[in-house]
């Protein structure tokens, strides 16, 4: 077993992890009373492989994932007040209330966005890699996965790419054993996911995902290796989904048996008697942790439940970017584009994508300020940091 | 050189005089594709571009048209602003995840935290004898999707000149070059830059009857208003130039001198733009209207090879007239 890092940095893992729980608990009541519209999927029993593979990243190294995302937004910091109100469909959502729970995005914190064709983002990733060598820098992109991606075109596409551009990505597989309902014997021939990069040049490793120590372990080693090689590595994580695929699925294609025997491995109290038998933390600071969870995600519900909807005059907005200062922009048509509404007013300019006419490189610019100290991220990128979800844009 | 100098040009020349001056003129950009590096462009169009600025801006890519054309959308996300060629339309359905759910929705998704300052050229139409899988107009399809911005550069001055203020929009730009087009030349000023990338153009005023093409027809809606007018029927040529968005006030302000209008377009009539395009003349013109519009698009078939049956299938200038002659003799 990896050693233990130090205490700060072990509690604040601990105390993510529970917020990432309470909060996909929270996120499943809100979806039952109809304050969550859509698919919502929640990535219980996988939080030791978000916080363990999130906390080996930098500040300034991307993150981009799936439809699954409302934990990594909350690992990179999004303010769980605002990963809330996207669920509610609100004004102060992560995304504007126009992406949901599948589409979660925070530029600020170099969450690139949760995507919800299976595979779909795997190109995505090589690009913003290709970006980090083309602006001379060492920044590390990890692209998060489910083990039903890796038999998407885009898998061998990219990582065929990837390998030959020598571009630095950590690719991480998620195998939460399922991909939907169709496990993973019945959908891969090859299921030593790992060694799935192999023939196309990327090396493989694999963790447990139910370990958060030996999950932060492995991707502290592939992302060292992949920002000093500029070469990409897959990662696998072994982990387990305890809830369905999304709220909707009856759950016929496994057992009850199985899941029980997963959840003997739940990764939050596994971690939590840990940090106890070591001395890190007492049965008291571990009920308080999970208090200040749980009155975390109550502030958060109550913000989302105040957040006003999207007026509807907005829903043209952002479907084109629009500038006076970008010539060639959409004043000559009668059609419904006209709709769209200049905001660049009302919109906080720093933060909007029309300072994508800016100098290089434009669009990371706010995001580049956190990042500058180029250390791992430990309390920094952390949820708990925040306590207001007002600079949230 | 002088404003006023000309010079001799095909539109292949003038496209890479547009990549190249990006390139020279801004360090974000980079050109990558199937062979636009050592082989030239399957095309021709990014020949000596290489030798030029070197591997790094001028990538060969893989035959994986779903991974560049995404990473061309991250590295867009990540501050730069590449060019990405897809070698003909129907190969970009291989990249359609990408263009459709990644390019054009992002800004969208993510609540207007990212633009994508992308720029997707792609040949396009037939003519060249390469059969059912190299030769569709597709860009009807492409047109449907709203967070897209798509150009069909139909003349020099704008096979030089629309690149410019592509790469300066925020949002994914799509630009259609006809392959019949490469080989085509003529003058063009010395200093010849950016042009608008908003407008329709009129390419030839008339009074009796609109004709609106747009890409490869544009030379076959020039070539009825000549035979038009040798007819005493004078053909207002009116090229879209923008697909999307679509400048209708060009043709409605055109419309209300002719009152009659041909829409000639290489795509699939069921869908076309054509109809778009008929549908918002119906919307918005129809008291102008002394005819029904008229519609000239491929046949419904499968591109086919045979050089006379492909010929069959396009939109021929001669069907362009016998349109307008009715439509005019009939008024």
């Amino acid at each position: 077993m990896a050693s233990l890092p130090e205490p700060d940095r072990t509690r604040e893992w601990l105390s993510t992890m529970t917020l990432i729980r309470r909060f996909e608990e929270r996120a499943g009541e809100m979806y039952a009373r109809a304050k969550v519209g859509g698919f919502l999927h929640l990535s219980i029993g996988e939080e030791a492989t978000i916080v363990g593979s999130a906390r080996a990243l930098r500040d300034s190294d991307y993150l981009i994932s799936t439809y699954r995302s409302h934990g990594h937004a909350l690992v990179r910091g999004t303010p769980p007040e605002n990963v809330m109100a996207e669920l509610f469909g609100r004004v102060d959502g992560c995304s504007g209330g126009r992406g949901g729970s599948m589409h979660m995005f925070d530029l600020s914190r170099r969450f690139m966005g949760g995507y919800g064709i299976v595979g779909g983002n795997l190109p995505i990733a090589a690009g913003i890699a290709l970006s980090s060598d083309y602006r001379d820098t060492d920044e590390v992109t990890l692209c998060v996965f489910g083990d039903g991606a890796s038999n998407q075109g885009t898998f061998g596409e990219t990582l065929n790419l990837a390998a030959l551009w020598k571009l630095p990505v950590v690719f991480m597989v998620t195998n939460n054993q399922f991909g939907m309902g169709t496990a993973l014997r019945r959908h891969s021939a090859v299921t030593d996911l790992q060694r799935k990069g192999e023939s196309l040049g990327v090396p493989g490793m694999r963790c447990d995902g139910m370990d958060v120590l030996d999950t932060h372990a492995v991707l502290a080693e592939a992302v060292a290796r992949v920002r000093e090689e500029r070469c990409p590595v897959l990662v696998e994580a072994v982990t387990y989904r305890f809830r369905g695929h999304s709220m909707a699925d009856p759950e016929q294609y496994r057992t009850k048996e199985e899941v029980a025997l997963w959840r003997e491995r739940d990764p939050i109290p596994a971690f939590a008697e840990l940090l106890i038998g070591e001395g890190v933390i007492d049965e008291a600071e571990r009920e308080r942790i999970d208090a200040e969870a749980i009155a975390r995600v109550d502030a958060a519900v109550e913000f989302a439940e105040a957040s006003p909807f999207p007026a509807p005059e907005s829903l043209y907005d952002d479907v084109y970017v629009l500038d006076p200062n970008v010539r060639g922009r959409y004043s000559a048509q009668t059609s419904e584009e006209q709709a769209n509404r200049a905001r660049t007013a009302a919109a906080a300019p720093e933060d909007s994508a029309q300072a994508a006419n800016d100098e290089i490189p434009q669009q990371l610019t706010q995001a580049l300020a956190a990042g500058e100290d180029g250390g791992e991220t430990s309390a920094t990128g952390s949820s708990a940091a925040g306590s207001s979800a007002a600079g949230a844009s | 050189m002088s404003a006023s100098a000309m010079v001799t040009v095909s539109y292949r020349e003038a496209m890479r005089a547009a990549i190249r001056e990006a390139l020279l003129g801004d360090e974000r950009v980079f050109l990558m594709g199937e062979d636009v590096g050592a082989y030239g462009g399957c095309f021709g169009v990014s020949k000596g571009l290489l030798e030029e600025f070197g591997p790094e801006r001028i990538r060969d890519t893989p035959l994986s048209e779903s991974a560049f054309v995404g990473a061309g959308i991250g590295a867009a996300m990540g501050g730069m602003r590449p060019i990405v060629e897809v070698m003909t339309v129907n190969f970009c359905l291989l990249a359609l995840d990408q263009i459709m759910n990644n390019a054009a929705t992002i800004t969208h998704m993510s609540g207007g935290q990212f633009a994508i300052p992308l720029v997707i050229r792609m040949t396009t139409g037939a003519g060249r004898q390469v059969a059912a899988q190299h030769s569709h107009s597709l860009e009807g399809w492409l047109a449907h999707i709203p967070g897209l911005r798509l150009l069909a550069p139909a003349t020099l001055a704008d096979a030089r000149g629309m690149l410019a203020l592509s790469l300066e929009d925020p949002n994914p730009v799509l630009i259609f070059e006809h392959g019949s087009l490469y080989n085509m030349e003529g003058e063009l000023p010395a200093d010849a830059g950016a042009v608008d990338i908003e407008r329709a153009a009129v390419r030839r005023t008339g009074e009796h009857v609109t004709l609106i093409a747009y890409g490869g027809t544009l030379s076959t809606a020039m070539q009825a208003a000549d035979e038009l007018a040798g007819a005493g029927i004078e053909a207002e040529v009116i090229d879209l130039r923008v697909l999307r968005p679509l400048d209708d006030s060009t043709v409605i302000e055109s419309l209300a001198r002719t009152h009659r209008a041909v829409i000639i377009d290489e795509g699939w009539r069921s869908g076309s733009l054509a109809a778009e395009v008929s549908a918002r003349i119906m919307e918005q013109a129809f008291y102008e209207l002394d005819a029904p519009v008229a519609r000239v698009c491929s046949a419904e078939v499968p591109m086919p090879y045979a050089q006379h049956l492909e010929q069959a299938a396009l939109p021929q200038a001669s069907t362009v007239v016998a349109e307008a002659r009715r439509m005019v003799g009939g008024g």
